[in-house]
Parts: C-alpha cells; sequence; structure tokens
C-alpha cells in the first residue's frame, strides 16, 4: 500500500528531479536555479489543487441535486450525461454564455469586484491543508490562525455585493449576510482553541499526526467530552457561516428575492453559487482534518481517507439542508450568540482543566 | 529555496487571477444588447423609475442591532487574538496561565452576560 498512499509525493518529487535535469543545460546559478525549479513546481501543485477543487464542485453541485430529489422522491438530473453527471458542466457552459446585465445605478467596479473576492478566501485556505501523508502545499505553523484569518475575506465580498447593486434587497441581504457571517464566526473560532491547546500547535500537520494511532479512536470528535462539543459547535456554525440552507436568511428568497444576488447575473451570479460550494466543501474539509483526524486511517491510502471523511461531512450537511425549515433571523442570531458562544466559552475553560488531569493518569 | 509566505503570496496571485479568468471568458463570448429595462433596478415587477424620489434611494436607515452585533463581534474577536498564543504555550505554561485564561475568559463572560441581560442581544 506503499506506493499508492506515496504516489503523489513521487510523481512530485520525480517531476522536480525530471525540470532539474532539464535546467542543467542552462548552466544557471545554483541558487537561482533550485529557486526556479520550486517556483514552477509550486505553480503545477497550485494548478493540480484549482482543478482538483472545480471538479470536487462540479461533483458536489451534482450531488447536491441527486440527494435533494431522492429526499423529495423526484429523479434529478439524469438527461446529460450518464445519470446525469453532466449536468453542472452543461450549467457551467448556459452561464458562461449569458448575458451580464448591469443595473444602472449599480458601481460598476464594486459590481464586478464582488463575486471575485467572494472566490478568494477557498483558494488561500487551499494552501494550508494537509491532502495526505507530505502533501500539503505549505506547512504555515499558523495553519489554523491563516485559516480563519482569511475566512473573512468572504464577507467583505458579500457585503460590496449587496452594497454595489444600487438594491434595497441587495443592501438588506447584504447587511444580513454580515450580521451573520461575523456572528456565526465567534463560535466557530472560538471552538478551535481546544483542539489547538491539546495538541499545543497551530499547524495543520501537526493537528494531522496528533491523532493518528489507535485504530481512530484518537480522532478529536472520540475526545469525549472537549472534542465531541466542539466539533458539534464547529459543523454548525461552519454551516451557518457558509449559508446553507437552515441558515440561509442573507438569501431568503421568500423575504428579500435574492439577497445580495438579486442584481447578478451571467457568470457573475455563476461565481457567488460556485463560491457557496467552494466554501461549503472546504469547510468540510477542515473539519475533517480538524475532528476526523485528516487522512490517518488504516488500509487504504491518505488522501482517499481525507475524501471519504469529507464526503460525509458534506453529506451530512445535504442532509440537514434539504430537511430543516428556514429559520427567523432572530432564531438565528440567538442561537449563535446564546447558544454557541457560552458553550464554546465553557468548553475552552473544560479542555483547560481536563488536560493536565488527563497528562497526570498518563493518558 | 521559496520560503513559506513566498507560497502563501503564489498562493494569494492565483486567488485573484482564478475568479476573473470565467469572467474574461464570459466577457469575450456572451452576448451584450443591453437596454432601458434590462438595465433598471429590480423591484418586483413594478418600475422603480415610477417611484417617489425618496422611494428611489435605497440607503435606507438601519437598525442598530447591526451595528451592535459587530461591536460584540470586535470584542471577541481581538479576544481570540489572545487566546491562540494562549493556547499553544498551554503545556509549557502551566496552572498559573490556566487560572489568568479563567479569569479573562470570566470578564468577557461577564460583558456577554451584560449585553444579554440589557437586550442587546434581542432581535426585536
Amino acid at each position: 500500500m506503499d506506493f499508492f498512499d506515496n504516489i503523489f509525493t513521487n510523481i512530485y518529487a520525480w517531476l522536480a528531479f525530471w525540470l532539474h535535469e532539464l535546467l542543467m543545460g542552462w548552466n544557471l546559478p545554483k541558487d537561482v536555479e533550485s529557486a526556479l525549479v520550486s517556483a514552477i513546481m509550486i505553480i503545477l501543485v497550485i494548478i493540480v489543487i484549482i482543478l482538483w477543487m472545480v471538479l470536487m464542485v462540479l461533483i458536489l453541485i451534482w450531488l447536491e441535486r441527486k440527494n435533494a430529489a431522492r429526499i423529495q422522491d423526484r429523479v434529478g438530473p439524469n438527461r446529460v450525461g450518464p445519470w446525469g453527471l453532466l449536468q453542472p458542466v452543461a450549467d457551467t457552459i448556459k452561464m458562461l454564455i449569458k448575458e451580464d446585465i448591469l443595473p444602472e445605478n449599480a458601481d460598476r467596479f464594486v459590481h464586478t469586484i464582488a463575486p471575485m473576492i467572494v472566490m478568494m478566501p477557498p483558494v488561500l485556505m487551499f494552501a494550508v491543508i494537509p491532502w495526505g501523508k507530505g502533501m500539503v502545499p505549505v506547512d504555515l505553523n499558523i495553519g489554523v490562525l491563516w485559516i480563519i484569518a482569511v475566512a473573512s475575506i468572504g464577507t467583505i465580498g458579500v457585503f460590496l455585493g449587496g452594497y454595489g447593486s444600487n438594491n434595497k434587497y441587495s443592501l438588506l441581504g447584504g447587511m444580513r449576510a454580515v450580521a451573520q457571517m461575523v456572528s456565526y464566526e465567534i463560535p466557530q473560532v472560538l471552538t478551535i482553541v481546544p483542539i489547538v491547546l491539546m495538541v499545543g500547535s497551530m499547524s495543520l500537520v501537526k493537528i494531522n499526526e496528533a491523532q493518528s494511532g489507535w485504530f481512530g479512536m484518537q480522532w478529536f470528535v472520540f475526545a469525549f467530552p472537549v472534542g465531541t462539543i466542539a466539533f458539534v459547535v464547529y459543523y454548525l456554525s461552519a454551516l451557518a457561516e457558509v449559508g446553507r440552507t437552515p441558515f440561509d436568511i442573507p438569501e431568503g428568497e421568500s423575504e428579500i428575492v435574492a439577497g445580495y444576488m438579486t442584481e447578478y447575473s451571467g457568470m457573475k451570479w455563476a461565481l457567488f453559487y460556485l463560491a457557496e460550494y467552494f466554501n461549503f466543501f472546504i469547510v468540510c474539509v477542515i473539519g475533517a482534518t480538524l475532528f476526523l483526524g485528516g487522512w490517518n486511517g488504516p488500509i487504504l491510502p491518505g488522501y482517499v481517507w481525507l475524501v471519504a471523511k469529507t464526503y460525509a461531512l458534506v453529506l451530512l450537511g445535504m442532509w440537514i439542508r434539504m430537511t430543516w425549515p428556514r429559520f427567523r433571523v432572530d432564531q438565528l442570531m440567538n442561537f449563535a450568540w446564546k447558544v454557541l458562544v457560552p458553550i464554546a466559552l465553557v468548553n475552552i475553560v473544560l479542555a483547560g482543566v481536563a488536560l493536565p488531569i488527563f497528562k497526570m493518569i498518563g493518558f | 529555496m521559496l520560503d513559506e509566505y513566498g507560497i502563501v503570496a503564489l498562493f494569494a496571485f492565483v486567488a485573484v487571477v482564478f475568479p476573473a479568468i470565467p469572467l474574461l471568458m464570459a466577457w469575450v463570448i456572451r452576448p451584450k444588447k443591453p437596454n432601458k429595462s434590462k438595465r433598471a433596478t429590480y423591484e418586483c415587477g413594478l418600475e422603480f423609475e415610477d417611484f417617489p424620489a425618496e422611494a428611489q434611494n435605497v440607503w435606507v436607515q438601519f437598525r442598530v442591532q447591526y451595528f451592535i452585533y459587530a461591536l460584540i463581534f470586535v470584542v471577541f474577536d481581538i479576544e481570540v487574538v489572545f487566546l491562540y498564543p494562549w493556547a499553544v504555550a498551554y503545556n509549557a505554561l502551566g496552572l498559573f496561565a490556566l487560572i489568568e485564561m479563567v479569569i479573562f475568559l470570566g470578564i468577557l463572560a461577564l460583558a456577554l452576560a451584560y449585553a444579554w441581560r440589557k437586550g442587546l442581544l434581542e432581535w426585536t
């Protein structure tokens, strides 16, 4: 199994070596050459990650539509390709050739830049995720902090979208989105603190390594009660942060048309739509990495385990989306500030007290 | 060798370029036929032009709750900045750090309780 486990790292090493051989002929100075090789390799890695991410999101869209259909006793997309698998591709092509309607009063620059900003955080977050053994683009020692820091960029994009459209519904949707994202960011950020506390490092690779061994019993979700509570709080606030259906008040179509997306059409709208799925996917990846052991698992290669765990979380999110009605805005805010934040605060203290005790027993 | 943050900078560059590519592609191949009613502000089927002047102004006043939530958010976010280094160094710091952090969190919980009691967390 070592062969499959290391296949990507081996391909990487082989490509780097080959590139090195290729550049030998140019007689470059040694440091220039090695810098060039590593730069080209990183660009390749980024391209592969982006392609992988786009593929995952297309599958995610198909999966969500199929799932929704099954839960509502329909068939779902089944015409384009086998089982309708090419439906998201067809949708993307359709969005590409749609006219982009810019409202007369809208702020042209802000209106255009908003969907681009919304797309930024998932790409930035992909930089620090360990995809498998040795498969991490950058092992930042502040990985967790980096993730929560760039996660808040999306808020700005959403608000710019609402603000630049010059429409009441958009502005209302933007304001609601900011209030919701800001509120749910707090429990999400607080609930990762116990994990950092248990590991003693913010590097995602270190967090991953701390969960290896004991056949999965060292996953933080099983570190009862601290890890379990942290996982539940993280998952709920992540769903709300992304704006999935029980928490999709910013775009509640029965109240404010489509929220901040009201005045968007064509590819700009598609970017907002895709960003939601990108964010949902990355949030599930981070959840799997922090709480479900990341790429640790028996028999199968690490990256398969990470994807499997991610999809378990994704399917759970889809199930929640299909079975719950939308919250009211006051219920939503109360849930964040009166339930999740106190639980997360108590959880931190609990972790601080429990950790030395476990250490003393020699756990 | 590129250092860690060089790679991060490359990722940031890609994060800017990546969403621009589909927008550019769409700009090349999409039809461009704007007209007045297409470009009108969306208003549930009504003509935005016919509205009285004060209703055409979209800069409506907002309830103060949004601002208060933002304020509480800033307080908590700053606290998080202090919490993370504490969590990383916890094993080395020992009991005293725990007591300190309990006091720190206690003050914050007190502030949250105060805001709660004052009804600032109510969405009326």
